[in-house]
């Protein structure tokens, strides 16, 4: 909503506040202004001028050269290029001196060597936006009423001496969207009194009811319609004043009936409409819902198809206006229009919503709707419409209003006491503060014993309907800056991380520490990336948004694995090529082709490793990452995370994996050992399309670890005992994985291994094809006792014999 | 005798003169003081003397011993301190080369200030509630006492699955989840962080995918001047103890009174600048006390307990924080910019 400060000052006195002082204050009590606009874009100097005589330029076809009086005395010569100019013209003109917007100095000018004495302008020249202008003012000069006085300053005749307020309102205070409501709230903020306009309707002889007949078919649509019938109207331009108000409130002026609906509308927050009556065949009106098929031309000559839960008002028969949205074209009001049917009614603000939506039609009219009009307003607006008819389209209207109502509205009743206003606030207000609060705000009231006040909420203000309502109106007007700040009394709850919260940060900052960059991906992906990794995303199907953006954001993740490609992928072609990421983060995941209920949301944990762990320095070579960088990873986040004995690895080849390459991560759970995720090198055709060197990828489920991970260290004794460490080379077959040597070890040493590290693994044409050497440190202890060598030996012998059983090894000597 | 090991003393300290080398020098020790050195066979020749004689000889020889091996010590030292000099010499390291840096990566800088906000509010006894980025109408909308076809579902535009369930459009769900769950006990005192999405064309000051950080109280007695008092308090935590708060009034469907919340600018402590554009204070927060209708649709007699809440956006935060110009930044995680944040 744009207010004009000129015509805002119509209702209430404004004196004491500029524009931008009445904006900080009604922004301080809840009415936020974005922006205070001088109407003036830099005009000074421009007066009304007479255009005597209009002479062709000697020397250029298109120029005139004019003589004008501006009231000064002096003629002025001007030379003008505009089609329209024409003798015996009211027009503006910029003397010598003047400054047009954009800086723009008028000084004396030759044109083709006539001299010119100024400017004849346009109204765009005069900072006017072209969008808001009358047809008849968006080319050449402008031509003004022959009324004026020669040699007004131009500033006077357009009003450009104001500013406009615009308001950013919130849904709930739509009794802001006209003049008087925001002249109520001027009112409740400075204890001025709100001056209401004239409505009084002087009508002819003859009845509007044998005109007119209104009933209404859909009552929980429409809940009053009320119509006036006007006899006589002269079409044509408004005068400029009521033009210049529609404008600063970023109306267009199109003719005076059109003109004045629209202006009472800003002035009342009430839309009304008006009908060309001699294209409703006996003024006969019905509002109805739309039936199934039927169409309607609307103003801006579209073909709407209606749908039954729209509301229409009928001739009775077929649809001429979609109701608080848009008039028909068949009943528009042309420059023939003598008599007009006036509609001022009360339609269901979700109706007109759902409506204008469904058509992406929203008005200055919806917008009133939608947001539910003032009840008590429908009858003031629509005499104040035909008052102003009368005297600007000189239309008389017919004595009486004809409606059709379901049941009058009374104000809501609403209590708050005293004590529950400063309860709730923390204040200390008074009864008489209060009182005064609510006399502002002109909210009639009873005050009973004890500070109860029964207030009667004025229909204006639908949006205050409880105490609570009530209280934040007396909060914003004593001001929240006089609210105190307090601590909260009572009970004192210790403030603390759950587990799987304090697990994530832990995984944070030792990833971070390690030299990881953790990214934030987006939720949203394309449905082929979802499909990527099956392994991760198993037996689900993707959650679809029904109205993306674009399809590459059109469903859910389904695994991070694939938004961590993205963004490696765009790290490399922005010469970022070595990365270390991880990300930790939800995934979507359903069985569900459509929902019906909400989508598992799993905690996943995922890094991607591409390019070089480290860069060559002058003393170290760079190092590409392998797999084991990846699966050290992982070792490091169960070791925090006090897991390390219940995971193990197995060789997998999941999809868009390196099938030799990659390990299933498994863990112990009291229900079995299950596949939490996955370790491995991308699958090089993969790593070929995305244009990444070689990178490797892990994932898994957090949910397991929250549950398995243990906190708690529990401090064991320094071994008392020396340790015997014995190392030994085997040659196995390739196939043998290390996890079986290493495995064997400690189910044969059992408690006395202390132990096992594989320290060096080693295939070359000396072992033989498929064999491989395989270097293992075990090391042997006794909490309680030194080892003898013999047992040493001993045990160690069963170790090397059983891998010779097992595997086939061969010792090396 | 005694002559003997005189002319051994002389002839010894003449040699070790001329010793330019350690291994000489060992050589000399050999063959002086060895087992089968010089001196060692001229005391062989102790058996033969008198009784009276015995103690003079071996006095002197200790003497004659005492002699050679402090020379000995001496050459020794000094091979050692020259050989010392030689070494450091010879490891003289340009200490302008650039060291072996431990790995530095970054927490991304939305959970970082994520982080440091939960620990404001932990330090202030609130526990960390969460709850699902797809959210059902109910939780996201109706019990916020936004009904289907209120006008404020436009301030919003929300991601829709299907009718009834959506991407959630603010944290707040999971404070109606969270009073569910507390089936009307108090006092509650959560704070909920997590993704929120609202359709929104993406440019520098808008993503459709963004964090808030959503506070929850309830309780008997909970004022409005504790809501201003528990901000203010957040406030200078997070930016600093000369930050002020200013509220102003506005409309959130969740909360009555409503109100938004300015700090005082982080770039020009008030005086005004561009950051904020010349007011002095810069927006942060909505709050508000909780609506007697959410309270009643989260199981709790609004005539019995009060509550407020407020609400946050992480990047709006970290954007003052760090002074980021571009809130796209955040999720397109250039490599450049995540590892800005890999400090204190």
């Amino acid at each position: 909503m744009n207010v004009s400060y000129k015509w805002l000052s119509q209702y209430i006195d404004l004196s004491g506040y500029t524009g931008q002082e009445l904006a900080e204050k009604m922004t301080r009590g809840g009415i936020e202004i974005d922006v205070v606009e001088s109407r003036n874009k830099g005009v000074t100097g421009v007066v009304v001028g007479y255009v005597k005589s209009k002479e062709k330029h000697p020397d250029a076809d298109k120029l005139n050269v004019c003589k004008v009086d501006v009231g000064t005395g002096e003629e002025l010569q001007i030379v003008c290029g505009a089609k329209n100019v024409d003798a015996g013209q009211h027009v503006p003109v910029a003397v010598i001196g003047a400054v047009l917007p954009g800086d723009f100095k008028i000084k004396r000018a030759k044109l083709r060597g006539v001299e010119s004495q100024g400017m004849i302008c346009s109204a765009k020249e005069l900072g006017l936006n072209d969008k808001l202008l009358p047809k008849e003012q968006q080319e050449g000069i402008l031509v003004l009423p022959a009324t004026l006085k020669i040699g007004t300053p131009i500033t006077d005749v357009l009003g450009l001496d104001d500013e406009v307020l615009e308001l950013d309102l919130t849904p709930n205070r739509s009794d802001c969207l006209s003049m008087l409501g925001v002249a109520y709230e001027i009112g409740a903020l400075t204890g001025r009194e709100v001056k209401l306009p004239d409505h009084t309707v002087n009508h002819a002889a003859v009845r509007a009811d044998g005109l007119v007949k209104v009933s209404i078919s859909a009552p929980e649509q429409c809940s009053h319609y009320s119509a006036r019938y006007i006899k006589g109207v002269k079409i044509g331009p408004s005068p400029l004043w009521l033009q210049n108000r529609l404008i600063a409130a970023g109306v267009r002026p199109i003719n005076n009936v059109v003109d004045v609906t629209n202006f009472v509308m800003l002035e009342y927050g009430q839309p009304l409409h008006a009908f060309d009556a001699d294209r409703i065949p006996g003024g006969r009106i019905d509002v109805r819902l739309a039936k199934p098929g039927e169409t309607l031309v609307t103003l801006d000559d579209q073909e709407r198809k209606l749908e039954p839960h729209m509301l229409v008002i009928t001739n009775g028969s077929e649809p001429i206006a979609l109701a608080g949205v848009m008039g028909g074209a068949s009943t528009e009001v042309s420059g023939e229009t003598v008599n007009i049917l006036l509609e001022s009614a009360k339609f269901d603000g979700g109706t007109v919503r759902k409506t204008s939506r469904q058509l992406g039609l929203r008005s200055e009219s919806s917008i009133r709707f939608e947001k539910e009009v003032d009840p008590a307003r429908v009858i003031p607006a629509l005499d104040r419409a035909a008052s102003l008819i009368a005297e600007l389209a000189e239309g008389l209207a017919a004595e009486g209003i004809v409606e059709a109502s379901t049941g009058s509205v009374q104000p809501l009743k609403v209590e708050v006491s005293l004590d529950k206003i400063n309860g709730y606030l923390g204040t200390e207000l008074s009864k008489l503060e209060v009182q005064t609060i609510f006399g502002r705000l002109h909210f009639e009231y009873e005050l009973a014993d004890k500070g109860v006040f029964t207030v009667n909420v004025p229909t204006r203000r639908g949006d205050i309907t409880r105490a609570v309502d009530l209280i934040e109106e007396v909060a914003r007007l004593h001001g929240y800056d006089e609210i105190p700040t307090t601590l909260i009394h009572g009970d004192v709850v210790p403030g603390s991380l759950t587990k799987p919260q304090a697990i994530r940060r832990e995984l944070r900052k030792r990833l971070s520490d390690a030299g990881l960059n953790e990214v934030v991906s987006y939720s949203f992906t394309g449905p082929a990336k979802t499909q990527l990794f099956p392994a991760l995303a198993k037996d689900t199907k993707p959650v679809r948004l029904a109205m993306p953006m674009s399809e590459d954001r059109s469903v859910l993740r389904t695994t991070l694995i694939a938004q961590l490609l993205e963004t490696a992928a765009y790290n490399r072609n922005r010469k970022n090529e070595s990365a270390a990421l991880f990300e930790i983060g939800s995934v979507f995941h359903t069985d569900e082709e459509q929902l019906t209920r909400l989508p598992h949301e799993k905690h996943r944990f995922a890094a991607l490793l591409t390019g070089n762990r480290s860069e060559a320095q002058w003393n170290t070579k760079a190092a590409a990452v392998d797999f084991y960088d990846a699966k050290g990873i992982l070792e490091t986040v169960f070791s925090v995370l006090g897991l390390t004995s219940i995971v193990s690895y197995e060789a997998a080849q999941p999809e868009h994996f390196h099938p030799g390459r990659t390990a299933a991560v498994m863990i112990d759970t009291p229900k079995g050992r299950e596949a939490i995720g996955y370790v491995g090198q991308l699958h090089p055709a993969l790593q070929l399309e995305l244009d990444l060197a070689d990178t490797y990828v892990l994932e898994i489920s957090l949910e397991p670890l929250y549950e398995l991970a243990t906190s708690d260290i529990e401090y064991k004794a320094l071994p008392r005992y020396p340790a015997i460490q014995r190392d030994i080379a085997v040659v196995v077959d390739q196939e043998v994985a290390a996890a079986k040597l290493t495995g064997t070890a400690w189910s044969i040493a059992g408690e006395l291994l202390e132990s096992v590290r594989v320290f060096d693994v080693y295939t070359g044409e000396k072992l033989g094809a498929g064999k491989k050497s395989v270097a293992i440190s075990l090391v042997y202890r006794h909490a309680d006792r030194t080892l003898t060598d013999e047992e040493v030996t001993e045990l160690h012998g069963k170790v090397v014999s059983q891998f010779e059983q097992s595997f086939a090894a061969e010792l090396r000597k | 005798m005694k002559e003997r090991l005189e002319g051994l003393r002389v002839e010894a300290l003449q040699e070790l003169q001329q010793v330019d080398s350690p291994q000489q020098l060992n050589d000399l020790r050999v063959k002086y003081l060895g087992k089968k050195g010089a001196l060692t066979e001229i005391l062989r020749g102790m058996g033969g003397l008198s009784a009276e004689e015995r103690p003079v000889i071996g006095q002197v020889a200790n003497d004659v011993r005492a002699a050679i091996e402090s020379v000995i010590d001496e050459k020794q030292n000094a091979f050692q301190q020259a050989e010392t000099n030689n070494r450091l010499l010879a490891e003289t390291l340009d200490v302008t080369l650039p060291g072996k840096q431990l790995p530095t990566g970054a927490v991304h800088p939305l959970n970082k200030v994520a982080q440091e906000i939960e620990d404001i509010f932990i330090g202030l006894g609130y526990t960390i509630a969460e709850g699902p980025e797809v959210e059902e109408d109910y939780y996201n909308f109706e019990a916020l006492n936004l009904p289907k076809n209120h006008p404020a579902r436009d301030m919003q535009d929300s991601f829709y699955v299907t009718d009834e369930i959506l991407m959630r459009t603010h944290t707040s769900p999971v404070q109606v989840r969270t009073m569910k769950a507390m089936k009307g006990k108090t006092p509650v005192k959560v704070i909920c962080p997590g993704k929120v999405y609202r359709r929104d064309d993406d440019d520098a000051t808008h993503s459709f995918q963004f964090n808030q950080i959503e506070g929850l109280v309830i309780g008997k007695n909970i004022r409005m001047s504790d809501l201003k008092g528990t901000l203010l308090q957040f406030v200078q935590q997070m930016f600093g103890a000369q930050a002020q708060i200013r509220l102003r009034p506005s409309f959130f469907p969740f909360t009555e009174p409503s109100a938004e919340v300015d700090v005082t600018c982080v770039q020009c402590g008030g005086g005004g600048c561009r950051m904020c554009k010349h007011t002095g204070w810069l927006e942060i927060l909505g709050c508000g006390m909780v609506h007697p209708r959410v309270l009643e649709m989260g199981g709790y007699d609004p005539e019995e307990v009060s509550g407020f809440a407020f609400g946050m956006g992480v990047e709006r935060i970290a954007l003052l924080k760090y002074g980021i110009d571009d809130i796209r930044h955040f999720y397109t995680n250039d490599l450049r910019f995540l590892n800005q944040f890999a400090r204190m």
